[in-house]
């Protein structure tokens, strides 16, 4: 009785109850659909590192990653390939040789990382597989071929079909250099990837480095990003420390680490800014509604209503603000992120400075549940709590003096 | 009578005025912080190497070529020291190499510098973490960025061959002795360039008395369009001059600048739904403030108050109390930030972002008359507007139904 007491009690005054729906409502909305925006953005910046030749865990020789030299090559790479037979099913990986080397023509000289890959197995963990858009991929006898990116083939002043010549240091501490022909031409999200890298046949890049079978890097993609953990401290304990270091894409990008973390906080930060806004406004109107019943709050006490149960009846109207205006915002938040998420949200318009911080230009919004959830605990929790103030008030009312009032 | 009024309901008129205090408090905040990390980012990004405006050939900007050359520096240096506007200027020669040590080469950006008027532009001098800062007459000597000394495994004294290509095309090839380690905390500065003296470089590389780029400072931020254009003119006049560009540091460093603007206007997305939610948190109280009053009103106009009067009580009493919650909120705000401008924010995690951007670990906001009149500026005139809809609505009362209305 109580609880239908409530409900129809914050239909006495149709208008205040709209205007703070009305509030609720944007304020669920903006949490749940904004929040899913930023995890869009951080999402994308995820799986750009990751795709990026990251992969979700690495494994290198130690010293490797402070030092990426020819030098610091895994130089058993049979007893690191027999160790990542206890990946998790599903998991893809691939070697790589990875230097930092010289490109140059005729016109042009510049610094980029050349990647030696093994042309199948890398299509199925990073970008490259299918980011070529002139030319063709890497083939699996390609021992002149490189493919590099269309920034930097425009820098370059040069096409499809041309040479580049590419120098590195190699094993014996030795310039070496070797002329490749691009035979593909590859896009990426952020220029300065395309910038950066050129890729060969690995083949081609350990003949150039003389480095016989021998690796640099070995990239791990995982079925589910969940198993990151588990899967490096197996491969941990399958591999001597003081030899390999295995790690993981949070200790690979710490950047887009740190930016994931600062985004958690902000998130939370916006869900409490955004109910405090309407916290004030929920405390006013359920205050006004119980100071203009103060006669009738009266009237019930002295039929005998118990304090207790006055507090339940205003928490009660409360509570049905708060679970309409909730199931409204929720359902219009997920709404507009489902009409967003068709085509999501370019800002090309913005493209340098998404590249300066290292985001892609469209962006799909996300839903998280764990989001969704802490976004609507925090509004009915605090929301409730919030409410017990007008509610112990009215819980308050003298019977006698509240009867006497005009 | 509308100040009166405000306090006749001393509880209502808190929460109302405590959430406008609110929101303009966290604008304020926020603002002042957006606006000193963007100062900080700008003046990092000047300080270290861009500088205010550059004098460059045009298109060497996109494709850093070293035969697009400033040809005749003293004719550039003359029109710089003319403009009032310019703080300080330097020339500048880069070209790409090899630098090798005993046991490592990198590709790395080779720098001319003129030692004694860079240290008037950039912070460079002030950088040297290692060994001594460049003297006029020092040839042959080089400084090395903290995290390419590491990987080239090189210290003050240590020997390095240079092999580049000159301006005509020919073979430059050198040896340096590193005199000097720099450290300017960006990463990609510190991992990729080598400084060295502007007559070495110009002997070494061919350049034939040119340089790349003149880089000024202007004598502050707000000056720095006027010098662009005084120089752009004066510029014009010279003999080759056409062939020259001037450029700010919003073309110098676009990411910058959109990155700028995008955190702007994502933060204004956000401001403003928050001020929405804060606006339908308080019409209730305005509406309420009226209704409960009808019979007030109505005795008002009985007794010959003129609708317009009417409205006029009540927007000023509406206005006193968001120009109230306003003036405490800039208060509270610009007390909070000031404590913070002084003592400065870490954000803990946020180390490798800061070294991304070259940024000190702790940001400090900054006050300012912008950052405070914008936000506040913005919430009082949505929530005037709120406040105003129910004002206008009393017009349309009828003093004898009000009368009768309980």
């Amino acid at each position: 009785m109580i609880l239908q007491m409530g409900w129809r009690n914050i239909w006495r005054n149709k208008r205040r109850t709209a205007v703070i729906l009305t509030a609720v409502i944007i304020g669920v909305w903006s949490m749940i659909f904004l929040g899913a925006l930023m995890r869009g953005f951080s999402d994308r910046m995820r799986q750009n590192g990751i795709a990026t030749l990251t992969g979700h865990l690495q494994v290198h020789r130690a010293g490797f990653r402070n030092d990426p030299v020819i030098e610091n090559r895994i130089t058993s790479p049979a007893a690191v390939l027999d160790a990542l037979e206890i990946l998790p099913e599903g998991a893809r990986w691939t070697p790589r040789i990875r230097v930092n080397a010289v490109a140059g023509n005729a016109r042009h000289s510049a610094g980029i990382t050349l990647v030696g890959i093994d042309p199948g197995r890398e299509a199925a963990v990073s970008f490259i597989g299918d980011a070529v858009r002139q030319g063709r991929y890497l083939q699996q006898e390609d021992p002149l071929g490189i493919v590099v990116g269309e920034a930097f083939v425009r820098k370059f002043e040069t096409r499809l079909g041309n040479k580049l010549v590419l120098m590195s240091q190699d094993a014996n501490g030795e310039i070496a250099s070797r002329a490749f022909r691009i035979v593909g031409i590859f896009d990426a999200e952020l220029e300065s990837t395309e910038k950066q890298f050129g890729f060969v046949h690995i083949a081609a890049s350990r003949k150039m480095l003389g480095v016989g079978d021998d690796i640099c890097e070995v990239a791990v993609l995982l079925p589910s990003h969940r198993q990151v953990e588990a899967a490096a401290e197996s491969l941990r304990q399958r591999l001597p420390e003081d030899t390999y270091t295995v790690e993981t894409w949070k200790d690979l990008l710490p950047i887009v680490r740190e930016t994931l973390e600062i985004y958690d906080v902000f998130i939370f930060i916006w869900f409490l800014a955004v109910f405090i806004a309407m916290g004030f406004g929920l405390v006013n109107t359920i205050l006004m509604a119980v100071f203009e019943r103060i006669r009738e709050f009266g009237l019930m006490r002295s039929l005998g209503m118990l304090p207790r149960l006055v507090v339940v009846e205003v928490l009660a109207e409360s509570f049905f603000l708060l679970v309409l205006g909730m199931a409204a915002g929720n359902l219009i938040g997920l709404l507009s992120v489902w009409a967003l998420s068709v085509n999501g949200i370019d800002l090309s318009a913005f493209s340098a400075g998404m590249e300066f911080a290292g985001m892609s230009r469209i962006i799909f919004p996300v839903l998280v549940a764990r989001d969704i959830f802490t976004a609507n605990a925090t509004v009915f929790l605090m929301g409730l709590a919030v409410s017990l103030y007008p509610a112990v008030k009215a819980a308050r009312i003298n019977p006698v003096e509240a009867m006497a009032r005009p | 009578m509308a100040w009166r009024n405000i306090w006749r309901n001393p509880r209502r008129s808190v929460l109302t005025m405590s959430a406008v205090a609110f929101a303009t408090l966290l604008l304020v905040f926020m603002l002042s912080w957006q606006f000193g990390s963007y100062a900080t980012m700008i003046n990092a990004s000047v300080k270290i190497h861009t500088g205010h405006l550059q004098v460059q050939a045009k298109g060497y900007q996109e494709d850093r070529d070293i035969r697009k050359v400033v040809p005749d520096p003293e004719a550039v240096g003359k029109i710089l020291s003319r403009t009032e506007t310019v703080a300080s200027y330097t020339f500048r020669a880069e070209a790409f190499s090899l630098v090798s040590s005993k046991d490592r080469t990198y590709g790395v950006l080779v720098t001319g510098i003129d030692p004694e008027k860079e240290a008037a532009v950039s912070t460079l001098k002030d950088m040297i973490r290692k060994g001594r800062y460049l003297a006029d007459d020092d040839a042959n000597q080089a400084l090395v960025g903290i995290l390419l000394a590491e990987n080239l495994k090189v210290s003050p004294g240590d020997e390095l061959v240079v092999l580049g290509q000159g301006r005509d095309g020919s073979i430059a090839a050198t040896v340096l002795t590193v005199k000097g380690i720099f450290s300017s905390g960006q990463d990609e500065f510190d991992r990729s360039v080598v400084h060295i003296p502007l007559h070495d470089f110009q002997e070494i590389f061919a350049m034939r008395g040119a340089v790349h780029a003149a880089v000024v400072i202007c004598t502050d931020l707000e000056t720095i369009s006027q010098a662009k254009k005084e120089v752009s003119e004066a510029l014009g006049n010279l003999e080759k001059g056409r062939s020259l560009a001037v450029l700010g540091w919003k073309e110098l460093v676009p990411g910058l600048l959109q990155a700028i603007k995008m955190d702007l206007i994502v933060g204004f997305i956000f401001y403003l739904i928050l001020i929405v939610v804060v606006a339908f948190s308080i019409l209730n109280t305005f509406l309420m403030a009226i209704f409960e009053r009808k019979r007030e009103f109505g005795v008002m106009m009985a007794v010959g108050t003129t609708p317009g009067r009417l409205t006029r009580v009540l927007i000023y009493e509406s206005a006193a109390m968001t120009l109230l919650g306003s003036a405490v909120g800039i208060l509270v705000g610009s007390l909070l930030t000031a404590y913070f401008q002084v003592h400065g924010i870490m954000i803990p995690g946020t180390e490798e972002i800061a070294r991304e951007f070259g940024l000190p670990e702790r940001i400090y906001p900054q006050l300012s008359l912008l950052s405070v009149s914008v936000g506040a500026g913005v919430v009082l005139l949505i929530t005037l507007i709120t406040a105003a809809y129910p004002a206008l609505k009393v017009r349309r009362l009828k003093p004898l139904e009000a009368l009768t209305a309980v």
